[in-house]
């Protein structure tokens, strides 16, 4: 008989006795329409304006909306609009906002809140920006109607309110939209199918967000970002949690249902977990960027910028970061491997050391140290550094890595000085599909130069025409023979390095159905089942 | 003199502390790599909009300036405001001082129940078995690393055996149950160091009392062995275990990062690790000001109590 009992479930059944007592009041905080969710990073600024962070983009999803919106397909859906008209010159845009549509404070959704919205918005958002420069004027026509004027027609009008990531055009009340765009918003009211619940906010730790029982959803199913938001939760907790092994342990033991990003070496241990399912619902994935400092030595010069990419191989680069060929590829892409703008023109992704070596010598570099900064938060950053050190120092290269954290490399890449005076060479960097598969949205591709453009500062006229070109051209085709012609000047001056493809899949619960695949992790149309 | 006479001598001994504390912490920030503008502005801010920011958070300012700002507001109560999250830095450290204290509470009060028994035992049996295990742990607690300790507990009685939750806090005010249950392995873990060196001064304190005369005599007036150790020799042997718990208690408040980390508890520890990750100086400077101020003012009381458990020792 006690054959049948290992001393092991003996001591389980024990331990199972003693905690029962306490067990059922957890038990119950997990079940019923709570989800609690361990995303890449805790919410801490709360302006999605403000915060460019992803943070901020996916804390505005919740509460916010946005006149228009990406699907799956790259198509752009109105969202908080109904109906919208273009003027058969191409200079005037009408739009009418869909009836019903209120702010958590219950105030009705105005053209007077649309128009200082996207105003503030576009301050601070390079896509907007670049659109406002077109703009020449922004007018209510009534209540639920409102004009954008074109001084000459622009191509990315609908586009740059789609926009799937950060900065996001999203609508506030008028009074929070007057806010100069520097100064944060410290009142949290948005349309969005969500409330944040701004008693249980404790930044860096915690975010609670409870449906919007007046949200007026869209009548199409959910496709991206676009279509219904329906919410069939009561609440949904983003929790933070600074090591992922114990975020891990927490989903295995049933304590949270959804791990936005495990890294990818702890993917096994959770595929193999009972009640896990691990899944990717961001097909469009990230990219890893290898970015050169034009102003100072020694990739102030063509050549050598080329010999790095030449002395490259974006496959070692996607182990050292990822690991597992099953979620890297690598492409040259600039604007994404499956997005409409996807060329594979400019490099084939492998190295060809004897090219490398040559272009050294034209550029005549003479031993000019460079520095790396490396970034050691994530193995993303630093697992690739390192190989790029190895592969620079192999065609000869003086390579000095410096090794910092990411808020030190953040303030130390904006140092336009030399390497002598605390300036930069080169860095890694990683970022979302969807940040670059626009050549207007695409900050690597700011060709302004030192005053204008994107850390690293490249200068070229060619790229900068071409991008005008690009915003101005309305045609599907012809933008992606611009876009190409685009990616090959890019690789020929070299403004960056991509660095493959990535996915990050997702570890939830087997109870969570129904997630929405999307550039960025929403919790609309997701049931809970148990 | 009178308790209140020494509290008030000794607690206007501590501003200058507190002062150098405060400028030390202010100007080691300020001389630190990193700026929180930069962090702020995003990659698409123009070098305008890193300027209007600068001047928002008064960080355009000469860094005296900003210095005496800052203790002028604090003076007066006022720690400012986060630079991140715009909230002030009293709240925040409001919202996180629980989990902390709570930790650290229970910590030591397991520590002190487990570690005095071992370290008095030990050193009354001396050469024996329960000393030499008493002494194999207590290097074992030094030598394993918190984290470790922290994942084996959380492996064997969480992931097999299911008794405690993997993670996270619950406040006293949801239930004693409830909140014993989540500081469990929190507590386990950290304070296996704590009995370790509580184990260790306790023995040698006791060593040195139990060869003493009053020992003997008290032995040869018939006492019960019981007395003698823990009546008699525990109570001359207190002051440096005492001490002993005070750094312990001191320490912990500030060392309890790792298992903050380890078991999600949303204490000031990571607090302290976040916003020096994200350069945020007002949330860095008060947290290091409260931590200087527990840290006094628990020596203080260590030091009061000296005079309760050796008479001899004066509060002057």
């Amino acid at each position: 008989m006690f054959n049948d009992f290992s001393r092991r479930s003996l001591l389980k059944a024990g331990a199972a006795g003693l905690a029962a007592g306490m067990m059922p009041r957890i038990a119950r905080a997990q079940s019923g329409k709570v989800i609690r969710a361990v995303m890449h990073a805790p919410l801490r600024a709360t302006d999605p304006v403000i915060n460019t962070a992803w943070t901020g983009r996916n804390h505005g999803l919740n509460i916010y909306d946005t006149l228009f919106s990406t699907d799956s397909k790259f198509q752009i859906r109105p969202q908080m609009v109904d109906t919208y008209e273009v003027s058969a010159d191409k200079l005037t845009y009408t739009f009418k906002l869909r009836s019903g549509l209120k702010f958590h404070d219950g105030a009705p959704v105005t053209s007077a809140d649309v128009i200082p919205s996207l105003q503030r918005w576009a301050k601070r958002d390079t896509m907007g920006a670049r659109m406002m420069t077109f703009v020449a004027e922004l007018k209510p026509v009534d209540e639920r109607t409102f004009q954008l004027v074109l001084k000459s027609p622009y191509g990315q009008v609908l586009q740059t309110l789609a926009k799937p990531s950060s900065i996001m055009p999203f609508i506030m009340p008028a009074r929070l939209a007057a806010q100069p765009p520097e100064q944060p918003v410290t009142e949290f009211v948005g349309s969005g199918p969500f409330r944040f619940v701004t008693s249980e906010f404790r930044p860096g730790s915690r975010a609670v967000y409870e449906r919007n029982a007046d949200y007026v959803s869209r009548d199409e199913p959910s496709d991206g970002l676009a279509g219904g938001k329906i919410v069939k939760i009561d609440r949904y907790e983003w929790i933070s949690m600074p090591d992922f092994q114990t975020a891990a342990n927490a989903l295995i033991n049933k304590e949270i249902d959804f791990l936005e990003a495990a890294p990818h070496d702890m993917l096994p241990s959770l595929i193999a977990a009972k009640d896990v399912t691990v899944a990717d619902y961001n097909p469009l994935g990230f990219m890893s960027v290898v970015r050169m400092n034009w102003l100072s030595e020694p990739f102030n010069k063509q050549e050598i910028r080329q010999a790095v990419m030449y002395a490259s191989d974006q496959a070692d680069w996607l182990d050292a970061q990822v690991g597992n060929p099953d979620y890297y590829q690598a492409s040259a892409a600039m604007f994404g491997v499956t997005t409409p703008l996807a060329s594979e023109v400019g490099w084939n992704t492998k190295p060809d050391i004897a090219r490398a070596k040559d272009l050294l010598k034209k550029g005549g570099y003479k031993g000019e140290k460079a520095v790396m900064l490396q970034g050691t938060d994530s193995p993303l950053l630093s697992g690739s550094s390192t190989v790029t050190a190895q592969k620079l120092r192999a065609i000869g290269m003086n390579v000095e890595v410096q090794t910092m954290d990411w808020g030190s490399l953040l303030a130390r890449r904006v140092k336009q000085d030399s390497t002598a005076n605390g300036g930069w060479s080169m860095t890694h960097w990683v970022t979302t599909t969807t940040e670059l598969m626009n050549p207007l949205a695409s900050t690597v591709l700011d060709t302004r130069g030192k005053t204008g453009g994107f850390f690293g500062w490249p200068e070229d006229t060619e790229i900068e025409s071409l991008r005008n070109k690009f915003a101005l051209e309305t045609d599907a085709a012809a933008q992606k023979t611009v876009a190409e012609a685009i990616q090959k000047r890019a690789y020929d001056v070299m403004t960056h390095i991509p660095g493959g493809q990535f996915k990050q899949p997702v570890s939830h619960s087997k109870a969570l159905k129904n997630i929405v695949t999307a550039p960025a992790p929403l919790f609309w149309n997701v049931e809970k089942t148990a | 003199m009178a308790v209140a006479g020494v509290l008030l001598k000794r607690s206007v001994s501590v501003i200058p502390v507190l002062g150098v504390v405060a400028l030390i912490a202010f100007m080691l920030l300020r001389f630190a790599s990193g700026d929180p503008v930069a962090q702020l502005a995003g990659d698409n801010a123009d070098p305008a909009a890193i300027a209007a920011i600068r001047a928002r958070l008064g960080l355009d300012q000469p860094l005296a300036m900003q210095f005496l700002n800052w203790l002028w507001r604090m003076l007066h109560g006022d720690l400012g405001t986060s630079i991140v999250s715009g909230q002030p830095v009293t709240a925040l450290i409001a919202q996180r001082v629980g989990p902390t204290v709570a930790v650290s509470i229970t910590t030591i009060v397991f520590s002190v129940v487990v570690g005095v028994p071992i370290g008095v035992l030990a050193a009354w049996r001396r050469g024996g078995w329960l000393d030499r295990f008493a002494m194999w742990t207590s290097v074992t607690g030094f030598a394993v690393p918190t984290f470790a300790i922290g994942y084996f507990w959380i492996y064997l009685l969480s992931m097999q055996f299911g008794l405690f939750p993997v993670q996270g806090y619950v406040p006293l005010s949801d239930g004693l149950g409830l909140f014993l249950w989540h500081l469990t392995l929190p507590t386990l873990t950290l304070s296996l160091v704590y009995i370790a060196l509580i184990a260790r001064v306790a023995r040698t304190s006791m060593l040195e009392v139990l060869s003493e005369d009053f020992v003997r005599t008290a032995r040869a007036k018939g006492l019960p062995e019981r007395i003698v150790v823990f009546k008699h020799a525990l109570r001359n042997a207190a002051v440096p275990i005492v001490s002993i718990v005070g750094i312990g208690i001191a320490l912990l408040i500030g060392g309890v990062v790792v298992t903050e980390s380890v078991f999600n508890l949303p204490g000031l520890g990571r607090l302290v690790v976040d916003s020096v990750l994200a350069r945020d100086y007002p949330v860095i400077q008060g947290v290091i000001v409260v931590f200087g101020s527990a840290y006094v003012a628990i020596n203080l009381l260590v030091d009061l109590s000296y005079s309760f458990f050796d008479p001899r020792i004066s509060q002057q």
